[in-house]
């Protein structure tokens, strides 16, 4: 009975009466680049008049087809997936543009004498180069490590394995949340005000860039180790105690090892965010043509504040401020390379690392 | 007997008495580096407020009448990019969640990421050189056009370094953490819902109007306020990319633009002496607490939504 219910009632008709067919998109996407090139041509707008026509040519007419063959429930989620699409390729359409024109005026620069050479005694359009902007944010993004990963580590050690739910551990998570909206300049004036209380005025030194960087670097690390600490699960602390193994053991034999992919991978996207920093180190750390290796007095070059300053220089159409712009891109081409490297090798050790937790 | 007994616990307490002590200390550090930053900023902070000398303000009566345009270009800028990034970025979310094939959506979301990645000097360098002079002829055309919206008032800049540029380029760096925030959100989203809406016949938008967007709404706010705290606080893209004087307008295409705190405080910071840098050091306190309000109202919408939930 209930089995020839739908036949006997429906009248019969297929299933894709009603419905556009699956090469529809297809076939629109071909007329609307069509007429791209035809509106491009005709009115010579060039390639970005190109993408605009074809672009809402594409969002009106799949639309429109489906409105008249289909239903307007239909046309709307047509209209709204090419828009949610599209929002997606502006998204990311800075990043190729961003990427495309720092390769292409940073690589020219790149050669063995730029990575190797400073800039003292560099005038005009002579071969200068970063060697001293390099040593500078190694020195200061090492020194900030050292400082913020033992404190971010043992925070989160604490919040997780001690302090859960203590009112202390409350305050620190609340704390950290807080410092992980300091703005990157705030930091800087923070060190800048540190080191005139303690050193009187106008005292410029790459350990206080360290600080400000460590400020914005801590609560990364302790967030990310947090997490990581969160997923060992209880049962492997749990056997440790019931073997015996006093807490403090287990938490550096058993539950860090357990955690240590996470805890590098974590470490590493923070040491790639506050590599890049600039604000804080034009302000504390300063700008040097020449090496200096004693962070404790001085000003000291590093890579973000070279591009700053060579950007600031290449301003006008003398040979020194085009030479200079272009060191500003050849610096921001190792910079992004440095930084995109690290994040690279944080997902590298994330997965290498990965199946630890995975029992 | 006793004593074979007692020494390894002795040890034991002090290895455990040693680690905790550690780890709380590390805590505590915090507490106290954040006490300082508030400690340092106010006492370095006060004597730029309460001088006398009129370099200090940079020709202005006073602290207020010095901070207040900076204030306002602050907020303009950070409100720009939000209303930029903020569709963009569900957009973007709503794809890598729903619309994309498994494979792809991976990979789009890597490249999402990466917009987070780049240092915002480098926004700053390609904002100044690139984008501010292709933005410059639409802006023309703005002011020929549209020049009876006030915000398009014009005459328009020359060199295309504007606040919409720099709210443009804010956007582009505040886009990653709200679409972090938004996916993390609609993942969230009862799986058992959106099951039923697709079963009762609805299409793909209507399943995200009706099972998506109700449950993400209090995650969204609080995503977008942690990108306009973001927005708040950048300082190197707006200080490239902007051609700065202390006008308070609302014409976004303009010569004359109002500069932001951070983007002030780092132009400025290099040719000022003595107490001139504690005014900077006060401004830089004002952001502080302004972000500072952001994040917390942020993080208060994040909880309360968690708790609900």
């Amino acid at each position: 009975m209930s089995s020839t219910f739908p036949s006997s009632t429906l009248p019969p008709r297929s299933l894709t009466a009603n419905a556009l067919p699956r090469w529809a998109p297809l076939l629109v996407a071909v007329v609307s680049a069509g007429l791209g090139v035809l509106a491009s041509v005709l009115f010579s707008w060039g390639v970005a008049g190109l993408v605009l026509v074809a672009g809402s040519a594409m969002l009106l007419l799949l639309p429109l087809w489906s409105a008249v063959v289909e239903n307007g429930r239909k046309a709307k989620d047509r209209l709204m997936t090419g828009l949610v699409w599209s929002t997606l390729a502006v998204a990311l359409l800075p990043l190729v543009s961003l990427l495309w024109k720092v390769i292409s005026k940073g690589a020219p620069q790149i050669n063995g004498d730029f990575l190797t050479y400073t800039m003292r005694n560099v005038i005009l359009a002579q071969q200068g180069g970063i060697y001293h902007a390099l040593i500078g944010t190694l020195l200061v993004t090492v020194m900030a490590g050292i400082i913020s990963i033992p404190i971010g580590i043992f925070c989160a050690i604490y919040l997780i394995e001690y302090g859960a739910g203590s009112r202390l551990a409350q305050a620190i998570t609340f704390l950290v949340d807080v410092m992980t909206g300091i703005p990157s300049i705030v930091a800087g004036l923070f060190a800048y005000a540190l080191l005139v209380a303690l050193l009187g005025p106008g005292t410029q030194m790459a350990f206080g860039g360290a600080i400000a960087l460590s400020l914005l670097m801590i609560p990364v690390v302790v967030r990310s180790t947090e997490e990581m600490l969160k997923l060992v699960p209880n049962d492997l602390r749990e056997a440790a105690y019931a073997l015996g193994v006093p807490k403090w053991r287990t938490i550096a034999k058993v539950v860090l090892p357990t955690a240590l992919s996470g805890i590098i991978t974590g470490v590493t996207l923070a040491i790639a965010r506050v590599i890049g920093e600039t604000a804080p180190l034009v302000i504390i750390c300063g700008m040097t043509d020449g090496v200096n290796t004693n962070p404790f007095s001085q000003a000291m070059a590093t890579l973000p504040v070279f591009i700053y300053s060579t950007f600031q220089e290449g301003t006008g159409t003398s040979v020194s401020a085009i030479a200079n712009a272009d060191r500003a891109w050849g610096a921001a081409l190792v910079l992004i390379v440095i930084v995109m490297a690290l994040n690279l090798l944080a997902r590298f050790i994330g997965k290498i690392f990965a199946p630890k937790t995975g029992r | 007997m006793t004593t074979t007994d007692a020494s390894p616990r002795v040890g034991r307490r002090l290895g455990d008495l040693l680690f905790a002590g550690t780890a709380r200390a590390a805590g505590i550090t915090i507490l106290i580096a954040l006490a300082g930053v508030a400690t340092f900023l106010i006492v370095e902070g006060i004597p730029g407020i309460v001088t006398t000398q009129s370099s200090a303000f940079a020709g202005k009566a006073s602290f207020v009448s010095y901070t207040w345009p900076l204030v306002f270009g602050t907020v303009l800028a950070a409100v720009i990019a939000l209303l930029i990034a903020t569709p963009l970025a569900v957009g973007a979310a709503l794809v890598i969640g729903f619309y994309a094939p498994r494979r792809l959506a991976t990979p789009l979301g890597y490249m999402i990421d990466l917009l987070a990645a780049v240092p915002s000097v480098v926004y700053g360098l390609w904002g100044a050189t690139l984008l501010a002079p292709k933005m410059q002829p639409t802006y023309a055309w703005l002011a020929d056009h549209l020049s009876f919206i006030p915000f398009f008032a014009g005459p328009a800049s020359a060199t295309g370094r504007t606040i919409l540029t720099a709210g443009v380029v804010l956007a582009i760096m505040v886009l990653p953490i709200i679409t972090a925030i938004c996916r993390e959100i609609f993942a969230q989203t009862p799986a058992l819902h959106r099951e039923a809406a697709l079963a009762l016949g609805a299409t793909r938008w209507e399943m995200i109007k009706m099972a998506v967007f109700p449950y993400a709404r209090s995650g969204l706010v609080s995503g977008v306020m942690l990108g306009l705290g973001r927005a708040l606080g950048e300082t190197m893209a707006v200080a490239m990319v902007l051609s700065a004087s202390s006008a308070v307008t609302f014409n976004l295409i303009g010569s004359q633009n109002p500069s932001t705190i951070a983007a002030n405080i780092a132009l400025s910071f290099g040719e000022r002496t003595g107490v001139e840098r504690n005014t900077l050091i006060a401004t830089g306190l004002v952001l502080f607490v302004i972000t500072f309000i952001v994040n917390f109202l942020a993080r208060g919408i994040v909880a309360r939504g968690r708790k609900g939930s």
